[in-house]
């Protein structure tokens, strides 16, 4: 078992084991969400209410959940840093940050998009949407702050103090809709409790779920690789690795 | 051979007591202060003026200004408050005053915290005290100013804590200014809400006990954790240079 944690702290072992996960990743990603999306986009029944404008969830809570929670990973990952100081999680939370950042204005797009048919406005200053803009604010500081320093390390560390701080806000953005009765409505998906949904609608949103979370794995293997090529690119294994073509 | 030739380990004697070490640090910081009157008047030469903006650039009609008023004095409060936390370490990093508190046997914490206390006194309370003569300008009406000002009064602490964990940040970097913004206005907005929210609800003449426990919850929070974040950021940001 320590074994386990110590060979995840070698930029190098990660950096194979990342290889050989990231086609499973890949393809079961794609595969859920594919089905997922033409489940939820074509076959999935109307809501009685919102018709066909409703669909957009499919893409929406996904998107929006992924969002916060790429920030709690990174949030771990920036106690990683601080306390154990392993490469490999600050690595983490500099390929992540732009993932995060993208995901959360994504979340505030489709939302936008979904809000114009049914609450009749593109944009409200809601507890919900407002702190869903203080994540996008958070993800934008902390890529500024790891860019404005040029020394690696102090960069990390800087920045995973600036992550920890900022997880105060993810208790908000969670509870934001149960502690003001406000338009955006309660949460729609959990694991924890019966959906109030169909199973129609439910499946297919907890393949799209599944499927982004796991092209969220492949993108983040991704990313980390080219970090760790990147940082480690004076050691031998990556020069031999190069020579011997490609990413392996 | 004797043994008692040895040198003996006596204890550092200018070890100063805690509250000691404190109460000069503060003292030592508003005398620094008092002594730059420019850094001390320009935030809020700059809080006046982002105020006067809104009437000339918005409307100056007394039920626009009324409505607003609150709003426009807390975020031109919060923006004052940031331009004049890039000095709140820079001075000290720039002479190497800050590698000796980092090198202070008292615990770095609550030498930022002093630190950021003498900060809160020359540049919020002052805000705090303006606050009045603004708030006539804008129209808003005696209950209104009363509330306006104590949320001040119990927020200005909090922007100025969570304020030296940017400040602690960004002090070894050449462009700190802006990004100090960047870093810190997400994390002020809460306070912004609640600030405005407690005067809005005087407004209304609903109870405002239960917002000002809120931002008393705040500033709680902000006083208990923020110094310890700041510290740590001070000691990354050092161990660089």
């Amino acid at each position: 078992m320590w074994q386990f944690f110590h060979k995840l702290g070698s930029p190098r072992w990660f950096f194979d084991l990342a290889g050989r996960l990231m086609p499973w990743l890949l393809v079961s990603g794609l595969l859920m969400s594919l089905v997922g999306l033409v489940w939820g986009l074509v076959f999935a029944p109307p809501d009685y209410l919102q018709g066909n404008s409703y669909r957009i969830i499919f893409i929406h809570v996904p998107v929006s959940f992924l969002a916060q929670s790429v920030y709690v990973m990174m949030a771990a990952a920036a106690l990683i840093t601080l306390v154990w100081r392993i490469k490999l999680a600050d690595m983490f939370v500099k390929a992540v940050a732009p993932v995060g950042a993208v995901l959360t204005f994504l979340g505030l797009f489709t939302g936008a998009v979904w809000g114009e048919p049914t609450w009749g406005t593109w944009w409200v200053w809601d507890a919900r949407l407002t702190s869903m803009l203080i994540l996008l604010f958070l993800y934008i500081g902390a890529i500024a702050l790891g860019s404005a320093i040029s020394d690696e390390k102090f960069a990390a560390r800087a920045v995973a103090v600036l992550v920890l701080v900022g997880v105060v806000n993810i208790p908000i953005i969670k509870y934001s809709v149960e502690w003001w009765n406000t338009l955006h409505q309660p949460a729609t998906f959990t694991l924890t409790e019966k959906p109030k949904m169909p199973m129609a609608m439910w499946v297919p949103l907890l393949l799209m779920v599944l499927g982004l979370y796991c092209l969220f794995g492949w993108l983040a293997c991704w990313r980390l690789q080219t970090e760790i090529i990147f940082r480690e690119r004076k050691a031998r294994w990556v020069r031999d690795r190069i020579m011997a073509g490609g990413r392996g | 051979m004797p043994t008692d030739k040895r040198p003996v380990m006596t204890p550092v004697q200018n070890t100063a007591p805690l509250a000691q070490a404190v109460i000069a640090i503060m003292r030592r910081d508003l005398k620094a202060s008092l002594r730059q009157r420019q850094d001390l008047f320009n935030p809020l030469v700059f809080f006046v003026m982002v105020v006067s903006l809104f009437p000339l650039g918005v409307s100056p009609e007394v039920s626009f200004l009324r409505q607003s008023g609150t709003g426009i004095l807390w975020v031109a409060a919060l923006l004052s408050t940031l331009l004049s936390l890039d000095h709140l370490f820079r001075h000290d990093y720039d002479d190497g005053t800050l590698e000796q508190l980092l090198l202070a046997p008292q615990p770095l914490f609550l030498l930022v915290l002093a630190k950021a206390t003498a900060h809160w006194l020359v540049t919020g309370v002052p805000l705090v005290l303006l606050a009045p003569v603004l708030g006539v300008m804008v129209h808003l009406d005696g209950n209104s100013i009363g509330v306006l000002c104590l949320t001040l009064l119990v927020g200005t602490p909090v922007l100025s804590l969570v304020g030296s964990i940017g400040a602690a940040l960004t002090v070894g970097l050449r462009s700190g200014g802006v990004l100090l913004s960047l870093l810190i206005i997400p994390l002020y907005i809460p306070v912004l809400i609640f600030g405005t929210g407690t005067v809005t609800a005087a407004e209304a003449g609903a109870p405002v006990s239960g917002y000002l426990a809120i931002m008393g919850a705040l500033l709680a929070l902000a006083l208990t954790l923020a110094p310890f974040a700041s510290a740590a950021a001070l000691r990354i940001s050092l161990s660089n240079s």
